[in-house]
């Protein structure tokens, strides 16, 4: 497969990734930190599940047949609910260390929650991209015709778009699940659960890549709104913004000369 | 071993104990050109010398060195909080982009991969047919190795005791000589095999002329410092391929975990090796040997000349750690003179001069050994991207954990334990777990 379609899928699944590092987290020695033990934590989560999926087929003695894919299914159910784990985990520890680098320096502006809770979701959705993603994008560099027996040959482009959606999913999850935790609104994390839970379950109709991404692709759109919502954002700010009236932008306009 | 560098003078007194308290005097210290003033020893820097004849790089992984400006225990903690986070990225760099020089090379140049014999230091071969016959060459491989480096660093220890320098020196230059000029020769040619570029001998005897040239007078002279981490980074990825090359593979994890093993003892045992070099530096308040240890110093500014009443003097001329350990023979003396002027909690804006001129230093071998384990993931992960991303994730973890527990005790730290050991778990749980798990949601194209 050619270096197009390589460098494409790679752009297609991490280029909004890539622009919101550089943009908003690489300036920031505090941030990459935060945004890497992020990552951390989703490779934590995806060991421990691994772990349990291991075991549950050791336990059936590796059968062939319909006990796989059930097995398989538990296994990626499993793993959602131990990711969802251990985002509240990471909640509680950064609760922590914000509490501490404030008693420490209180002068000095720690991060707020809120944007902890953006780098933790970019860092679970890098992670998670990258790892689902980097295998299949390093095979379409090698030797080979997409599609030749009969699968669809648009699957380099479907698993592309699926990465980016999952990577904003994390992104908009992550921020969704702090506010929820830091109002004590439960139903929250039930919700960023279930969505989760659905979007994962979606991609078993496969190789009928169409729905699952569709249905991704729809269940995106108002977890964004969501959480743009949660994170402070309002309809006048975002108009403010869009008509480049806001005050950040006339002062740096004006500093700029 | 990690080091932090602050402003100093040369009289003053790198004093750990102060550095912790420091209530009263507010003095910059730096634990690379002061005397120790007490026996616990906190602030040692410590710097192992090994060899192999083709590395002295190994040695110098091992020089933690944190020196704090003295000030009042708020203010201090804050500013080494402060510092923290940014010194962690200004490690995170150079460690990633050797990192990624080893893996490109790796996934791309095939000679690296191929077994084409062993080293000297590992006599053993591993191809016997029980696991328990190879399980046991691989250790007496790792004993024989670490013995190597153990007889190889008492050795530097005592000619250093002895005053040998121009030996040690000269040994220096012979070994980045090594590097620079045949190991980038013969890395060259095998990238040019693998990608059919040809070039004539004139051409690659200018080119690699002048790289080596170049790269010993960064080293072990004056250049600019962005060039010297470069070569730094790129000896360190080169050794780092050596090894990955040479040693078998059971032997190289087996070693992989010796090594943070000796690493903690040599550097917190009060009889370690490493920690009787660095006391002798410390005592004859000499820098420790150049050209093994990265630094991320920032350049030295030149401050006004201000009174500083709660410090010893009014002018300071403040060591350029990155100057002093390129020129090896001005013991102590700076060679660039600087005036600079330890800020004080009264003066707000001196704040950010502070800040540009402390560093840290991570020694070369910590380089070698992050980029042997990830470079290992890479070469024998059948092809699989995720145990070197797993891999890589847990060594700027294991770093960035390191960093926290300088920051924290403020005294020379091994810097391999527990990246080392990180990157060690989550390679083979990564391998035997998660590969067969990620593979196969990627064959029914399930996403997590």
């Amino acid at each position: 497969m050619t270096a197009a379609v390589f460098f494409g899928c790679t752009f297609i699944a991490f280029g909004p990734a890539l622009a919101l590092y550089i943009f908003t987290i690489a300036t920031e020695p505090l941030r990459v930190i935060f945004l890497i033990v992020g990552a951390f934590f989703w490779l934590l989560s995806l060991l421990l599940s691994s772990l349990v999926w291991f075991m549950t087929r050791t336990i059936t003695d590796n059968k062939d047949g319909p006990v796989q894919k059930y097995l398989l299914m538990f296994g990626v159910l499993v793993s959602v609910l131990i990711q969802e784990m251990f985002r509240f985990a990471y909640y509680k520890i950064l609760k922590k260390a914000n509490e501490g680098l404030k008693s420490i320096n209180p002068d000095e502006t720690a991060p707020s929650m809120r944007l902890l809770a953006y780098v933790s979701g970019l860092g679970f959705g890098i992670m998670s991209g990258v790892f689902s993603f980097v295998n299949t994008l390093s095979d379409s560099l090698g030797p080979g015709t997409v599609g030749i027996r009969g699968d669809s040959p648009q699957f380099f482009l479907n698993s592309a778009f699926m990465t980016l959606v999952i990577i904003l999913l994390h992104i908009f999850w992550g921020i969704v699940f702090f506010d929820g935790c830091e109002k004590k609104k439960w139903y929250t994390l039930l919700v960023v659960l279930l969505t989760h839970v659905l979007v994962s379950a979606l991609t078993f109709v496969s190789p009928h890549y169409g729905i699952s991404l569709v249905a991704a692709y729809v269940i995106v759109v108002p977890m964004g709104i969501w959480a743009f919502f949660a994170a402070g954002g309002s309809c006048r700010s975002l108009r403010l913004c869009l008509l480049c009236q806001d005050k950040d932008f006339l002062l740096f306009n004006q500093h700029s000369r | 071993m990690l080091t932090f560098m602050a402003s100093d003078s040369e009289e003053e007194v790198c004093d750990e104990r102060t550095s912790l308290m420091s209530a009263e005097s507010p003095t910059p210290r730096s634990c690379q050109d002061s005397r120790p003033a007490l026996e616990d020893r906190e602030n040692a820097a410590q710097w192992r010398g090994q060899d192999s004849e083709e590395d002295p790089e190994e040695d110098a992984d091992r020089y933690v060195c944190s020196g704090v400006p003295g000030r009042p225990p708020g203010l201090e903690e804050e500013l080494t909080l402060k510092y923290g986070a940014k010194h962690v990225i200004m490690l995170f760099v150079p460690v990633t982009l050797c990192m990624v020089v080893v893996v490109a090379t790796i996934k791309s140049v095939r000679f690296y991969t191929e077994k084409n014999g062993q080293l000297i230091y590992t006599p053993f071969t591993e191809d016997t047919p029980s696991v328990g016959q190879r399980l046991l060459n691989s250790v007496l491989n790792t004993l024989i190795m670490i013995s190597v480096i153990v007889v190889m660093t008492i050795f530097l220890v005592v000619l250093y005791k002895y005053r040998c320098y121009k030996f040690i020196h000269g040994w220096l230059i012979m070994s980045s000589l090594m590097l620079l000029f045949l190991f980038t020769y013969i890395y060259l040619g095998e990238v040019l095999k693998t990608y059919n570029v040809a070039m004539d001998y004139p051409t690659l005897l200018l080119t690699v002329w002048n790289f080596g040239a170049v790269g010993m007078v960064c080293i072990h002279w004056k250049g600019p410092l962005v060039l010297q981490q470069a070569y730094l980074i790129m000896i360190s990825a080169l050794m780092a391929l050596v090894f990955i090359k040479y040693l078998p593979e059971w032997s190289a994890w087996v070693i992989l975990g010796a090594i943070s093993v000796y690493d903690l003892v040599a550097v917190l045992c009060p009889k370690g090796p490493l920690r009787m070099l660095v006391e002798t530096a410390q005592e004859r308040n000499e820098p420790i040997f150049p050209a093994l240890i990265y630094s991320s110093a920032m350049v030295w500014t030149v401050g006004m000349a201000k009174l500083d009443p709660s410090s010893q003097g009014a002018l300071q001329l403040p060591y350029d750690p990155e100057m002093e350990e390129d020129s090896y023979d001005s013991f102590g003396e700076p060679s660039y003179p600087e005036v600079f002027e330890p800020p004080l909690p009264g003066y707000p804006g001196e704040e950010l001069e502070e800040e540009e001129e402390r560093g840290v230093k991570l020694g070369l071998g910590d380089f070698i050994f992050y980029s042997v384990l990830v470079g290992k993931a890479a070469a024998t992960g059948s092809g699989d991207w995720n145990t070197t991303l797993a891999c890589f994730v847990a060594i700027l973890i294991g770093l960035c954990l390191t960093l926290l527990l300088l920051a924290v005790f403020k005294k020379a730290l091994p810097a391999l334990p527990i990246s080392i050991t990180f990157g060690l778990i989550f390679y083979f749980s990564t391998d035997n777990l998660v590969r067969p798990f990620m593979d196969t949601l990627a064959s029914h194209q399930l996403y997590i």
